[in-house]
């Protein structure tokens, strides 16, 4: 029957939209990633954060265990806060891990890159990171590079 | 003018001094109009008087700018959203073109109104639309789409359409338009038959002379936005006034001019030679 | 000069007139939405002529544009031997604004403009007066129906525009131009967000949907009864439609995506 036929062809419709938008989520987004990465909070403060941005990656050994949640600045210390939420799968970061921030490849997007300690204490959820490295300001480095140049330089005509 | 009766006609709709303007244009200037129940009256006038317009009035889809517009006794215009839709159910209206909805087989355009107004059961609702497209001869064409009808059959389902409920009134709105003759014929048979036999009110809008006086009861003659005359189809042939027997005979000039105004004609042709 | 001033502001009265009647045309189609529930049939037959017949249209518009990304995207990045992140620079520009702008485009040339010509056609034949002197509302039975459809069908087409232009972005890059296929799809699934990209494509494929189905819808309803008042309707929708749509396309990607 003709209603028969129309009903089925918008079923049909229905259930190819809505596995575009499944496969969308699944395969194409980070959806596995992120959904697990409300395990816990740490906090970590840094001088300088470079470019890093909110939702930037949280790695150790390479491997992706959370992301970045928030940024704010410390308005008694001028330090850069940086808040993270990991996965509740990777419960036993020492309470001595480092954390650095890196740059992926040479003009790639900045991450927190986080170096375990040996401590047998655990970070818990709103420990804070003791040790941080700030960003690779290019700037910078140039600079010390161009100083120490000219001073080097310099000593032998002395 | 207004022939009399014996006793009082039962008056199904009352319009009284009712003037209506679109933008500028005045186009009904204090009509006042009776439809007797149980009887076909009839509309008349040139194109563009405002005919369709009266049915709009009546049937509220728009509003008097004065005047009374009286339907089985109930003020139209002051109706509100109930009121209206509860005395839409009570009539039924064909449109000139038919308007059935497209997308609706034959049998689907008739049990709309039924399907939408009452809660009969399917096969009730079968039998109610077989008999009245069986009133109108169209039982075998209820499986049919609008897009496979003739003109004369489109108008013929739009009739079973506007019977469905069982009106107390219907309306057509210029039935016989642009119709081969035996169509004409069958239509005219048609509303007086429905008018007869289901004791209905039917009010006719339309500009064809001949079709129409063979089954009026009452014809009302309107010209620029008023009541020319009326009466029934003999005494309104023996009408004193030239515009009426214009009218009525279909002659291209008299008192409802050929030309339009326009300047004069040598001197419009030379004005085209100026040097 | 005078003249000239008095045009433009006779134009922009009249904007906002016919703005104002689409508007109030909206608030009376969304008010009558709730008693949808028992028109069901109805809505199914509207989403089947709105969504299902757009359905291979966008399909293969969506898998083609797709493709053409995969090599174009592929052409650019291998000069910076960036070629591995063709996943996501494909799925990216899908998701977040080919997806739901192309989608919307192509929907108000072939929906819309058939919606438009639909519901003129109806005022042509005086089907909706005549609706209307039966006391039915022509507005839950014609309007509504359509313009729920469209806001429905708007979305999960979009979707599948996107979703089939990364399978045809990948059948290019990785089966075509020789790009890890694990490279391709693990990139992507990186630095697609699902809430940043994923869920403000969606946002945007709803929002163009209420507007691409209004305009269509309203057009129809404000067309004059000719057939060259249909036509000039019809034009309208898909103009208007395609305006509408890359406006508001801009505003949307300011408040989504500016702030990154």
């Amino acid at each position: 029957m003709q209603k028969r036929k129309i009903e089925i062809a918008v079923g049909v419709f229905v259930v190819f939209g809505l596995a575009a938008l499944v496969m969308l989520a699944v395969k194409v987004s980070n959806l596995a990633a992120v959904s697990e990465e409300n395990g816990y909070v740490i906090k970590a403060r840094f001088s300088n954060i470079g470019g890093l941005k909110v939702r930037a990656p949280v790695l150790v050994g390479g491997v992706r265990i959370g992301k970045v949640a928030d940024v704010t600045l410390d308005s008694q210390t001028y330090e850069a806060v940086v808040v993270m939420d990991v996965s509740s799968k990777y419960k036993n970061l020492p309470k001595d891990t480092s954390a650095s921030i890196f740059t992926a490849g040479l003009l790639g997007e900045q991450y927190v890159g986080l170096d375990p300690g040996g401590d047998t204490a655990f970070l818990k959820n709103g420990d804070e990171i003791k040790l941080t490295q700030a960003a690779f300001v290019m700037e910078q480095v140039l600079g010390q590079f161009l100083f120490s140049k000219a001073s080097g330089d310099k000593a032998p005509n002395e | 003018m207004s022939e009399e009766i014996l006793e009082t006609p039962d008056v199904l709709v009352r319009l009284r001094g009712v003037t209506f303007k679109r933008g500028d244009r005045m186009i009904l200037d204090g009509m006042d109009i009776d439809i007797v129940r149980g009887k076909i009256t009839t509309i008349m006038g040139p194109s563009g008087t405002g005919k369709t317009t009266v049915l709009r009035l009546i049937g509220g889809q728009l509003n008097p700018d004065a005047g009374l517009v009286e339907v089985d006794g109930q003020n139209v215009p002051k109706l509100d959203r109930r009121g209206l839709f509860a005395l839409r159910k009570r009539m039924g209206m064909m449109f000139q073109s038919g308007a059935l909805f497209s997308d609706l087989s034959v049998f689907e355009n008739v049990a709309f109104p039924l399907r939408e107004h009452t809660k009969l059961p399917e096969n009730m609702i079968r039998d109610l639309v077989l008999m009245k497209l069986e009133a109108v001869g169209l039982r075998g064409a209820r499986a049919l789409m609008p897009s496979e009808l003739s003109g004369g059959m489109a108008r013929r389902v739009a009739m079973a359409r506007a019977i469905a409920l069982d009106p107390m009134m219907i309306m057509y709105d210029e039935p016989f338009t642009g119709q081969d003759p035996i169509t004409v014929g069958v239509i005219m048979k048609l509303i007086r038959m429905l008018n007869d036999n289901l004791g209905l009110t039917s009010v006719i809008v339309s500009h064809d002379v001949q079709e129409v006086a063979a089954i009026s009861d009452y014809m009302y003659l309107i010209s620029d936005g008023k009541v020319v005359d009326h009466g029934d189809p003999d005494v309104l042939g023996r009408s004193a006034s030239p515009w009426v027997q214009q009218f009525l005979s279909g002659l291209a000039d008299g008192p409802a001019g050929f030309h339009f105004p326009a300047p004069d004609y040598a001197e419009d042709l030379l004005a085209g030679t100026a040097n | 000069m005078l003249e000239w001033l008095r045009r433009i502001g006779a134009r922009a009265l009249l904007f906002f007139e016919r703005l104002g009647r689409a508007l109030l045309f909206l608030l009376r189609v969304v008010a009558v939405l709730p008693q949808l529930v028992g028109e069901f049939r109805l809505c199914i037959t509207q989403i089947y002529s709105v969504g299902v017949l757009s359905m291979q249209l966008i399909a293969i518009s969506g898998l083609t544009v797709g493709m053409v990304l995969g090599l174009q995207g592929y052409n650019t990045l291998v000069d910076f031997g960036a070629e591995q992140s063709l996943g996501q620079a494909v799925a990216l520009s899908l998701v977040r604004e080919l997806g739901p702008v192309l989608t919307a485009l192509l929907f108000a040339g072939r929906a819309g403009s058939a919606l438009t010509a639909e519901i003129g056609l109806m005022r042509v034949t005086e089907q909706l007066p005549a609706m209307e002197m039966m006391a039915v509302d022509p507005f839950r039975r014609v309007f509504a129906p359509r313009f729920l459809a469209g806001v429905v069908s708007m979305p999960l087409l979009a979707a599948m525009f996107s979703a089939l232009g990364i399978i045809g972005g990948s059948m290019i890059g990785v089966g075509l131009l020789g790009i890890d296929s694990g490279a391709f799809w693990s990139q992507m699934q990186a630095k697609v967000d699902i809430y940043d990209d994923i869920l403000n494509g969606v946002i945007k494929s709803v929002v163009f949907g209420v507007v691409a189905t209004w305009i269509a819808v309203f057009e129809g309803f404000d067309a004059s009864p000719t057939t060259e008042g249909v036509s000039r309707a019809t034009t309208r929708t898909v103009v208007h439609t395609a305006f509408a749509v890359l406006g508001l396309d801009f505003v949307l990607t300011a408040l989504m995506f500016g702030g990154l």
